[in-house]
């Protein structure tokens, strides 16, 4: 269950990873040989859909159940087709580890560690971004590389917060709040009303604590905000999404309406705590409501509500894809594998079941977004990055340390708001920003 | 009938050292080799060929899936030296160290007291030993409990009145290093128990008796009898006390993941190789640990001697 979700939750962060800007593959990468997009799928479709192929999957509690009702249905549409799965615990590792070898079955889930310039040594091309943008969504940012396209995503995820409806209604709550100062006082509203925690950061696990990067883009409503991230040399400057963002945990911490004692979070118990009334809030991606119903005594409680910005009256949430499928360049079945890609992102009904976006555009959207539909949010998609820049931003943060991606930064953070360390926000920030800047030039120059 | 039959009847009557047919030699000689050969592979494979895979990348940058690899040279090593914080780690490493001091002198003393003749000592043996078989991760998340706010501990403190003394162990930086080190007591303490038990055995039962009648106390047998014979084994539960703390990961980073001030030089290190992209510059520091370690005990061997003193 924890590496399910953590697997989610990595999945529906690796959007930003995805997109970059240049990238500084001018050490040799220009020899590697990527065949014509139009000869790759010329070949594989000439091929007869039919073989053995071996689906990785990272999902344990469903391979025995619901993927195997997928099979049924796969090789009932093609009989020639036989399909296994193995289900990874640990995908990440596994499968990173896996990929410096042949063997890392036909069908796989592109793990998030990859980036963009090194898709076209691993996996198959499956169409140019210009096609399958206009039947899927998330192709044109994620997983491409040079206008082709690597992965089709297997369901997407808006971005916000999941909150216990009765508990900011007794606390007398109203309106979902629209800015930062706002939500404060909200938090403050229910710490005073209530014993429950207003805000639960679940730091010790510490991969909840990277679900709020995936709101950069959606608080001030700029589509292009990862790319241009590339193009500063302070992403924590007033009025910025990373400065919003950052700025809300550690005011929160800093008011005392969280947890506590962080280190001793646990991400198990606090999906039962938040149905049952002792957390009110917790900042996690769609993926999640699904998860948080389910513990709950009572699934109605469970409420989703965008961050709390709004651009021209509006709220705005990012949705991105999860993982996304993809076909081992190595496999000996191509044209099966790929039609299992496609087959699982047009008619598997796995996205719907659950409870995400489906990766069509023309699919249906999840009733777990019920509330961001009454409250009009607008969903906004990352805009990919200019060619040949696409893993220029993960590059710069790699090469900072500051991993936006993983949560040591926010855990300082949390740990500078309620005093066991000395820095003060503005000091934190400033400090973020001198090594996003050596990095920057690092990367670029 | 067989070459090795052979071989030993015609060593029957002459004397071990004597010449045989060289191929008969050659299979004795072999033996052992032939023995210690599937040992030696796993040894190899498991061991010796990933560790020299990783001074080759030490050498190299390479973000660890990347079919390129560009050479650095010691360009990694320099960068580890021109950057402070990434040695500021080994002062939590001095936590551990003087930790482990505390747990070989409780191991000390309880193998003393059990090895002479108490009520239940196999039973106390057992309960201390019995730490050490447990796997490290589920050790640490039983003391994540243990340890939080309203958990065992907390709850333990309020039930013998001691209710002022209740704290964050984990959430207060000045002390989480000395919870986690202290778990990590709890949890080696078993080993040199265990090791110092069989040394403290191995001494000549006599002697206790002619000390006591020449009118030595139970202080002064432990000073002067037990303590010289046991000295190879205190030297080795020194090493590793050193290279252990120097090393130390698993306590930490199950528990806190190296969050709140309690990061390792080792969670460092996996820090920057899986979530920095950095395998040629962790790699590199992996090999300066291990070069550390080795300083270390050439060291402490040179200043303390590991000879074994003679009692008789």
């Amino acid at each position: 269950m924890r590496m399910r979700t953590a697997a989610m939750v990595a999945a529906t962060t690796s959007l930003a990873l995805a997109l970059g800007a240049c990238s500084s593959s001018d050490n040799g990468d220009g020899g590697t040989s990527t065949e014509p997009t139009s000869g790759a799928t010329a070949g594989a479709s000439e091929q007869a859909v039919a073989g053995d192929i071996t689906v990785l999957t990272n999902r344990t509690d469903l391979v025995d159940t619901v993927f195997a009702d997928y099979k049924t249905q796969f090789e009932t549409m093609y009989p020639d087709v036989n399909v296994t799965f193995e289900a990874i615990t640990d995908y990440e590792g596994e499968v990173a580890t896996r990929m410096s070898t042949d063997d890392y079955g036909d069908v796989l889930l592109i793990p998030n560690s990859i980036s963009p310039n090194d898709l076209p040594d691993f996996f198959e091309p499956l169409g140019s971004v210009e096609d399958l943008s206009k039947t899927y969504r998330f192709v044109g940012s994620e997983m491409t590389f040079d206008g082709t396209s690597y992965g089709i995503a297997i369901t997407g995820n808006a971005n916000g917060l999941v909150y216990n409806k009765k508990l900011w209604a007794d606390a007398g709550v109203t309106d979902m709040p629209t800015t930062s100062e706002e939500f404060q006082t909200d938090l403050q509203m229910i710490a005073d009303n209530s014993d429950a925690i207003p805000l639960y950061t679940n730091y010790a696990d510490g991969w909840p604590l990277t679900q709020w990067e995936t709101n950069r883009g959606g608080v001030t409503a700029n589509a292009n905000a990862v790319n241009e991230l590339a193009d500063t040399d302070t992403p924590w400057v007033e009025g910025s999404d990373h400065y919003v963002i950052d700025s809300l945990i550690f005011d929160a911490v800093a008011a005392g309406n969280t947890e506590p004692d962080p280190t001793t979070t646990n991400w198990e118990q606090s999906k039962a705590d938040l149905g049952s009334g002792k957390i009110a809030t917790m900042a996690l991606g769609s993926w999640a409501i699904v998860q948080m119903q389910e513990a709950a005594d009572d699934a109605a409680n469970i409420g989703y509500m965008p961050f709390p910005a709004q651009v021209d009256g509006k709220f705005h949430s990012v949705i991105s894809g999860d993982y996304k499928n993809a076909v081992n360049i190595h496999s000996k079945n191509k044209a099966a594998a790929k039609a299992w890609v496609m087959w699982f992102a047009d008619e598997s009904g796995y996205a719907a079941d659950q409870g995400g976006i489906s990766p069509r555009i023309d699919g249906p959207t999840p009733a777990t977004l019920a509330d961001f539909d009454t409250a009009g949010v607008e969903y906004i998609e990352l805009t990919p990055a200019p060619a040949g820049k696409e893993s220029l931003v993960s590059d710069i943060d790699s090469e900072s340390e500051i991993g936006l991606l993983n949560p040591e930064y926010r855990q300082k953070l949390v740990d500078a708001a309620r005093g066991a360390r000395d820095e003060s926000k503005q000091q934190l920030f400033d400090d973020l920003n001198s090594r996003w800047a050596a990095a920057r030039a690092s990367v670029e120059g | 009938m067989s070459l090795f039959s052979t071989s030993v009847r015609a060593n029957a009557v002459r004397p071990s050292s004597a010449k045989g047919p060289l191929r008969d030699r050659f299979f004795k000689g072999s033996t052992p080799w032939l023995f210690l050969a599937v040992p030696l592979l796993l040894l190899a494979t498991f061991t010796l060929l990933p560790v020299i895979n990783m001074m080759w990348y030490s050498f190299t940058e390479w973000n660890g899936i990347s079919k390129d690899k560009e050479w650095l040279g010691l360009g990694n090593y320099l960068e580890f030296f021109t950057r402070p914080e990434l040695f500021r780690v080994f002062l939590v490493s001095l936590y551990y160290f003087f930790a482990s001091f505390i747990q070989m002198g409780l191991a000390l003393y309880f193998a003393t007291i059990l090895s002479f003749n108490t009520r239940f000592k196999n039973l106390f043996k057992g309960i201390i030993f019995f730490p050490y078989l447990i796997n490290g991760v589920a050790i640490g998340f039983t003391f994540l409990y243990f340890f939080r706010p309203g958990g065992t501990l907390d709850a333990s403190l309020a039930a013998l009145g001691l209710e002022q003394f209740q704290q964050q162990w984990l959430g207060n930086p000045d002390i989480i290093n000395v919870s986690l080190a202290g778990t990590s007591v709890w949890r080696y303490m078993g080993l040199n128990f265990v090791l110092f038990l069989g040394a403290i055995q191995s001494v000549n039962p006599s002697l206790y008796e002619a000390s006591s009648l020449d009118g030595a106390g139970k202080w002064q047998q432990f000073r002067y009898i037990i303590l010289p014979s046991i000295r190879p084994i205190v030297g080795l539960s020194v090493i590793l006390a050193i290279s252990g703390s120097l090393a130390v990961f698993e306590i930490p980073y199950v528990m806190t993941g190296g969050a709140n001030g309690s990061m390792t030089f080792v969670i460092q290190t996996i820090n920057m190789a899986f979530k920095s992209h950095k395998f040629g510059l962790a790699s590199a520091m992996a090999v300066i640990l291990l070069l550390i370690v080795i300083v270390v005990t050439a060291l402490q061997r040179k200043l303390v001697p590991d000879e074994k003193v003679d009692l008789t």
